[in-house]
């Protein structure tokens, strides 16, 4: 708890103490200003913060503490002291409860937070110097040591160690390296020394673009709709109070029966309960998401998604592994040329190439990647052409990637990519969260891509696209109801924009994925699909719960106390008691049901 | 420019609002949004206006909640 927090529950405890003890004094026989003044001392130790605020906002009327000011302090006039002490009391219950619940919720998410290194050992001139992480240059030489956090992108010079990604992964599993690899900033090293070559500026590397991504947060319609409301609830209300104190006395008389209604009413006045937890539901889910390595860029696509119909798949690299094993190779220098021709290219084929071949490269200038195609390079003053059969006019047949040097095909490498071994579970779970259909759009060829949806179980196939036709396929889908595509990233940017929901997976390092997707899933299990689903159900559905919830108890406390049926304590209740129950819904969009 | 400050002691939800509404209305914002859950104020406004800007949201929000303050 905060100092603040502290003091309130001090005060809190005191004037409970105090109104149980003046509450059985006062049952003696003793004049009404006697009972009005024992009152008025746990009034005031409960109350002093509000009236404080409500005297200070004198001129705004219609602030909260104002109107709890006007209904404890009117209720006084009405010689109804147990009942002002104790809406002053339980209403600060309810603020202490409230502040409790979203600093503990905002803490949660700023675990995630932690993954932002405050400081860079640097090596210049043969020294080491601290520098904060936002003055190291590219290409410098940093060093991490044990149980520090790497705070730049980089490449590893010099040591092993193991690395601890859970805080940007949710993988528990420490990961060894050794030199030559690459790491991410956020990651914790655990043991060994590294000296890491940066290869990329602080604001450009994970741990900054993970930050801007949580930071960046877009309102959910909902959360648009109540901010709305609230304008207008509590004025409304206000007007119907000073109704009810005003108009039904006029006619029948009895001021202080009426005043005492419309001073009930005055208490339900705060929409407190939608404004906090509406918001708070979905950072609640926003969080429990983020503890599971993923990433949501704002409350709408938690909306979205809780009502998906269509979801959309890449293929290399979301459903399959993406590390082509090569199955085939015609020809003897073929895999030398294009292992020389791609080495600088991320393209998921090129990085198998880089894992299957480990002999001598040649000397490579003038390269041209053309996504969907292939890509031109020239190899040992040879002008080399890599790619699949759209780029030669005497490919045999569709498969495989062919290799022209100086325009004649040299032979061809084939490859076969494995489906990871929890797509089809995890397809199962998605249709089973009510996702009615299953595309995969894919620049793969036809047979490659129907087997892999077989396996998978994806109803429909789209093959041998162009990333332009993928976004065409992918306006149709749209047209039938709310869209998500979940893909690599590498060369589905504009699909990954176009979708309703965007998700990038496996995003370490690739940053336009993380710029043009919604969601982010740091590590690349497909399973996360199904658990991003189920949290977004749940989110959407406490939602609707605690604003369903909120207004009826409000709406029935209102029409109850108009009539006199219920008295103060209702409208306590329908306050406070409902804004506890409401951000306590909320708040179980925290924890995540690891079997959905 | 677009900048981000931190808020002390924002202690309510519907106030959170009431300032963002406010400070939306300062000549000069382009858009401002104050977070009550994450405790932050985020503004974007022109540079030049920035400092003035600054200074009259810190007013408006002294002015719904006496103790909130913008950490620079």
């Amino acid at each position: 708890m905060t100092k603040k927090q502290k003091k309130q529950l001090f005060s809190i405890i005191i004037a409970s103490v105090m109104l149980t003890g003046v509450y059985f004094i006062t049952k003696m026989d003793m004049p009404w200003y006697c009972k009005a003044l024992l009152y008025v001392l746990p009034y005031l130790t409960i109350s002093v913060s509000v009236l404080k605020k409500a005297f200070k906002n004198l001129i705004s009327v219609l602030d909260e503490n104002f109107l709890m000011a006007i209904a404890t302090v009117g209720a006084f006039a009405l010689k109804e002291y147990p009942e002002a002490v104790f809406v002053m009391l339980f209403y600060q219950v309810g603020e202490l409860f409230e502040s409790i619940a979203v600093g503990k919720s905002r803490r949660s998410i700023s675990d995630l937070m932690e993954i932002c290194p405050e400081e860079a050992t640097v090596l210049r001139n043969g020294e080491y110097l601290t520098v904060s992480p936002e003055e190291v240059l590219l290409d410098e030489t940093i060093l991490v040591k044990a149980g520090e956090k790497i705070p730049l992108d980089g490449v590893i010079l010099k040591g092993t160690s193991s690395l601890d990604a859970s805080k940007l992964t949710g993988e528990s599993l420490p990961r060894d390296v050794e030199a030559g690899d690459r790491v991410v900033s956020g990651t914790v090293n655990i043991n060994g020394v590294l000296e890491i070559r940066v290869t990329k500026l602080f604001k450009d590397s994970t741990a900054s673009k993970i930050l801007e991504l949580v930071e960046n947060t877009q309102k959910a319609k909902s959360e648009r709709f109540i901010t709305k409301f609230s304008k207008y609830y509590t004025p409304v209300i206000v007007l119907f109070a000073l109704l009810l104190a005003i108009v039904p006395p006029l006619i029948w008389g009895k001021w202080s029966e009426w005043i005492h209604r419309g001073l009930i009413v005055l208490v339900v006045s705060c929409p407190c309960a939608l404004v906090l937890s509406v918001p708070l539901s979905y950072f609640a889910g926003i969080g429990g998401a983020s503890k599971q390595g993923i990433l949501i860029k704002g409350a709408e696509y938690l909306e979205k998604l809780a009502k998906a119909k269509n979801i959309v798949f890449d293929k290399t690299g979301t459903l399959t592994k993406g590390s082509f094993k090569i199955s085939n190779v015609t020809g003897d220098k073929t895999l030398y040329y294009l292992a020389s021709a791609e080495q600088y290219s991320n393209h998921p084929v090129a990085l198998s190439v880089k894992n299957g071949y480990k002999g001598e490269l040649g000397e490579v200038k003038d390269i041209v990647e053309r996504a969907g195609y292939g890509i031109e390079a020239t190899v040992d003053g040879k002008k080399v052409i890599c790619g699949n059969y759209k780029m030669f006019l005497d490919a045999q047949d569709k498969n495989g990637v062919y290799v022209s040097v100086d325009g004649a095909i040299i032979g061809k490498v084939e490859f076969l990519d494995e489906i990871k071994e929890d797509t089809p579970e995890a397809i199962e779970k998605i249709k089973s969260s009510g996702v009615k259909n299953t595309f995969m759009l894919t620049g793969d060829s036809l047979s490659a891509a129907q087997k892999i949806a077989e396996e998978a179980g994806i109803e429909s196939v789209k093959a041998q696209l162009l990333p332009h036709e993928k976004v065409a396929h992918l306006e149709e889908i749209l047209k039938t109801g709310t869209t998500v595509y979940v893909g690599d990233g590498i060369n589905d940017a504009p699909v990954l924009v176009r979708a309703d929901v965007g998700i990038a997976m496996g995003a370490f390092g690739t940053d336009a994925a993380i710029e043009a997707s919604d969601v982010v899933l740091m590590n690349d299990s497909i399973s996360k699909i199904a658990t991003l689903l189920g949290i977004a159900k749940k989110t959407q559905s406490i939602v609707y719960t605690n604003i369903i919830f909120s207004l009826l108890v409000k709406i029935t406390v209102l029409v109850l106390s108009a009539f006199s049926v219920v008295g103060m304590e209702a409208a306590i209740f329908a306050d406070v008691g409902v804004l506890i129950l409401a951000v306590l819904n909320a708040m179980r969009g925290l924890t995540v049901d690891k079997k959905r | 420019m677009k900048k981000t400050f931190k808020l002390e002691e924002l202690d309510c939800a519907n106030c959170a609002a009431k300032m963002e509404r406010a400070i939306n209305e300062i000549e000069g914002v382009e858009n401002a949004t104050v977070s009550y859950i994450q405790q932050r104020l985020t503004i974007e406004a022109s540079e030049e206006a920035f400092e003035d800007i600054l200074k009259q949201a810190q007013k408006i929000i002294k002015k719904i909640e006496p103790d909130c303050r913008i950490i620079k």
